[in-house]
């Protein structure tokens, strides 16, 4: 049986043709300049890092960490609740309203990007309500409520579903024994069921944050150019400038932004981990 | 009180979920262009939508794609899990996170890599480069949905086949393959599903002859907004929904399959 | 010259260094019921796997009827295995799980389908061909992976800790079954438990396994009676150890009393241990009548006997007794010749 590792051979050999040289060539542009279709050519340079550098590349990166983070909170914030009441909802019901939480993922990410675009467009769906309300039109799009709102309106599932996951498989007997214990709701939420669905948080929190720090289309088709994430950049030097160099320090940099918060998260969740098995001492 | 504030939060999340979803559909039928305004029930989207050349090609992009990424995806993933599930230690690590690379990294950047990789390698952007791009993407989310029922596998079924005369290719197909079916199947469906939505790493690793839907989607959105986009979205959003629900009644695990 | 089916030469296993078998050689007979017993981690599973096939070993030379079997892969084994949680195949009932090796070997069809109904009946499982593995209980599992086996008609049948996973009633059940199943079939059996009652019921032969060495091949009465070293005898049964001086042959010294024994061929003087079995210390109300002298510290009922702890300035000794003697009385205790084994003191070579 030991012989059966070979099957794991072929696919060694294409991970590391297209996964890891790939990566490799990103490094090895971020840290070069010279023309990009002659290897040889290529000489090393800094200068694309330092370009980043530059106010309004800097700019850029701040905002989208901020609008990943801003979603990713108001992701928490509109998710947790939901998870919850689905997670204490009966049995029957519960799989109803999961699917109707699943049912929006399975259409496609641009489709649901661009639903919002005729809603919020000037003269999109929104305005013309307002109108027959009577009330002051809202230009929202193009702009970043536009791009947050679609942020959240994309990922709010990827948060509602891995708390729930983890909120379902709690024990019911930990919430019957911490009010046996004399715990009032409030106590018994705060005590015992957020610590032990911090897992559930940190990886909602991953989902969510990841593909928002990194999006382009989003902002793209809500933000309308004006307010330009490092996903948007990442793909302006590729597809439009060709500068490779500089499109790959921005990928380098949107990386190490993501490892660098993973770590964070992984550490949170450890620590919750800890915490829980703390508790269970005491 | 509180089953009342409850239903109202609830009600109020899924009118976020639903309300651009709803919008579009009703817009699909909608006689005029404009986004606001009824003017009266219509089917022409829908016929304009069969006669575009650009749209029925990129559906067949998008399916003959889809198709292909799976299977390729779904046999290679199977053979080099139960590889990857025989190796120890070191090596087996190393294989297990390089194998996580895709899933974590952003899309973006997994896409400008492989398309540098391409353009450094002289390779035309295209039906072949987008293909090998999602087979990339897609190999590690069947092997991890392979893994865990190789780890459920009584260690000893292998060794029990052998023992009664199976060669070790009989005893895999056999004996290993019946028992890890289900996770070949749910992999299979999530390659499926993630080739089908893609559009980031087709974005950066096609050219311009040859687009899926969502690149399509994409380009259309940004130059502005068209009624064929409804009727387009109404119909992938029905044929979804059907899938979906078919796929729910034959399995009684709908919820694993669906998340 | 007697015929032998399996011989081990010289056989060594080491993971990541340690050796799990260490050059192990060990002759078995046509239809010989022979048991490895050790306790966990002693080998006895890695050398069952080493002659099914299912590991290979580093060094040293497995014969199956005088053939060198070492390059045979498992599957051309003319060996069946019993694993130890039966490894039966989940998407396939009973009747397919026994059928598997004929099929394998292309039989036609009736001579299959007659050949895993007999062996079902033998099983007395005859009406389960159609039910699933899972919905079976630990017994009837256990049995299916006994015929599924032995519907090969393999030479040899190695079975690996056949009946860890049940219960005490069953397992004692079960035991009997499978040494009439031997003595019907005819089959060499090589069995592997950690439980010494179970090798010393079924086995023609016990070998007893410590640390990857075989410490003792014998008959179950052997090895309870006559045991080689510290490590069998403590592992077998209950036993009081003692550390004596062998004066000269039959006559052995400890606690300041020279007893007679049966055992000749030590060094004058030499240091040796010393095994009496609880059951064979008989105890005399009169101390004054008794080779050791002692006072009783505990007492315990055990169903059939008493099992007492009785201490004297050098030891406790337990004893085995249908008497019983209360705690604080003091006694005298005497035991037969025969029944005091000595025992080369490990570590001391004459």
């Amino acid at each position: 049986m030991k012989r059966m590792k070979i099957l794991a051979y072929p696919y060694s050999v294409w991970m590391a043709i297209f996964i890891v040289v790939p990566i490799l060539l990103v490094l090895l542009y971020s840290l070069t300049e010279g023309d990009i279709r002659n290897l040889a050519e290529l000489r090393f340079s800094t200068q694309s890092y330092e370009r980043v550098l530059e106010p309004i590349y800097l700019k850029v990166i701040v905002n989208s960490f901020i609008l990943a983070t801003l979603s990713t909170l108001f992701c928490l914030l509109l998710g947790y609740p939901v998870a919850m009441i689905v997670a204490r909802s009966n049995p029957k019901v519960r799989g109803m309203l999961l699917m109707f939480l699943i049912v929006p993922m399975w259409m496609n990410f641009l489709l649901r990007t661009y639903a919002w675009m005729s809603i919020l467009s000037p003269n999109g769906f929104l305005n013309r309500l307002m109108d027959l309300l009577g009330l002051p039109r809202l230009e929202i799009m193009p702009g970043k409520t536009a791009v947050l709102l679609g942020m959240i309106y994309n990922f709010l599932p990827f948060m509602i579903l891995p708390i729930y996951t983890v909120l379902s498989k709690i024990d019911k007997q930990f919430l019957e024994a911490a009010n046996d214990l004399g715990a009032n709701n409030m106590r018994t939420f705060f005590k015992i069921i957020l610590p032990l669905s911090i897992p559930g948080v940190v990886s909602g929190i991953t989902m969510v944050f990841l593909p928002a720090v990194s999006t382009f289309v989003i902002s793209g088709l809500l933000g309308g150019g004006k307010t330009p994430l490092i996903g948007d950049l990442i793909e302006h030097q590729f597809m439009w400038e060709g500068n490779w160099h500089f499109g790959s320090s921005l990928s380098i940099i949107l990386m190490v932004m993501i490892l660098i918060s993973m770590a964070i998260m992984s550490r949170i969740d450890r620590n919750g981990q800890q915490e829980k098995n703390g508790q269970s001492k005491v | 009180m509180k089953k009342t504030a409850v239903r109202i939060y609830m009600g109020l999340i899924f009118l976020f979920l639903y309300a651009p979803i709803i919008v579009l559909i009703v817009f699909s039928f909608n006689k005029t262009k404009s986004r606001g305004q009824w003017a009266g029930f219509t089917l022409d989207w829908y016929a304009e939508l069969f006669k575009d050349r650009l749209i029925t090609e990129a559906l067949y992009y998008t399916v003959i794609i889809a198709i292909l990424a799976t299977l390729i995806s779904t046999i290679v993933g199977t053979i080099s899990a139960i590889g990857i599930h025989y190796m120890k230690g070191f090596s087996k690590n190393l294989l297990l996170n390089v194998n996580n690379i895709p899933v974590l990294n952003p899309d973006i950047v997994t896409g400008v890599a492989l398309m540098t990789l391409f353009l450094s390698a002289g390779l035309r952007l295209g039906f072949v480069t987008m293909l090998i791009a999602h087979v990339l993407f897609c190999i590690p989310y069947v092997i991890l949905a392979v893994l865990p029922k190789l780890r459920q596998l009584n260690k000893h079924t292998a060794e029990a086949a052998m023992d009664l005369g199976a060669t070790p290719s009989y005893a895999l197909r056999k004996v290993i393959l019946p028992e890890i079916r289900p996770g070949i199947i749910s992999g299979a469906l999530m390659a499926f599903t993630m080739s089908i939505d893609d559009f980031v790493i087709s974005f950066f690793t096609t050219g311009n002859e040859v687009s899926n839907l969502s690149i399509l989607i994409y380009s259309m959105a940004k130059r502005g907004v068209k009624p064929t986009i409804n009727a387009l979205s109404t119909l992938m959003f029905v044929t979804v929904v059907i899938l979906l629900l078919i796929i729910n009644k034959r399995s009684e695990k709908g919820e694993e399959l669906l998340l | 010259m007697e015929k032998y089916i399996i011989e081990l030469r010289n056989l060594s296993k080491s993971y990541n260094g340690i050796k799990v078998v260490n050059s192990i050689d060990l002759k078995i007979r046509e239809n010989e019921f022979v048991t490895l017993l050790g306790p966990s981690g002693c080998g006895k599973t890695t050398t069952l796997r080493m002659i099914g096939g299912f590991e290979d070993p580093d060094e040293g030379e497995i014969l199956f009827q005088g053939k060198l079997l070492n390059p045979v892969p498992p599957y051309k084994r003319n060996i069946n295995t019993v694993f130890q949680r039966y490894a039966l195949f989940p998407h396939m009932n009973v009747f397919e799980n026994v059928a598997f090796g004929l099929r394998i070997k292309k039989l036609p069809k009736d001579e299959i389908v007659e050949r895993v109904e007999r062996i079902l009946k033998m099983m007395d499982l005859e009406n389960f061909g159609k039910r699933h593995v899972d919905s079976l209980s630990g017994g009837q599992q256990q049995r299916v992976a006994i015929a599924r086996a032995l519907v090969n008609e393999p030479k040899v049948l190695l079975l690996d800790e056949p009946l860890g996973a049940l219960d005490l009633k069953l397992r004692k059940e079960m035991q009997i079954e499978l040494l009439d199943m031997q003595r019907s079939v005819g089959i060499t059996f090589i069995y592997v438990t950690h439980d010494q009652e179970e090798a010393l019921t079924m086995s023609d032969t016990v070998v007893v396994m410590n640390q990857g060495h075989i410490q003792q091949v014998g008959t179950p009465e052997d090895i309870y009676n006559e045991p080689n070293n510290r490590f069998v005898a403590d592992f077998i049964g209950e036993s009081n150890i003692i550390e004596a001086i062998m004066l000269e042959d039959k006559k052995v010294r400890f606690d300041d009393h020279t007893f007679d024994c049966v055992d000749v061929g030590f060094g004058q003087n030499e240091p040796v241990d010393v095994v009496i079995r609880p059951e064979d210390l008989q105890i005399v109300t009169d101390p004054g009548k008794g080779m050791i002298q002692g006072t009783v510290i505990s007492v315990v009922f055990k169903g059939v006997h008493y099992e007492m702890l009785i201490e004297n300035e050098h030891r406790e000794y337990m004893v085995h007794s249908t008497l019983m003697f209360p705690e604080g009385s003091r006694v005298g205790m005497n035991v037969q010749p025969v029944d005091i084994h000595v025992m080369k003191r490990e570590g001391h070579e004459s």
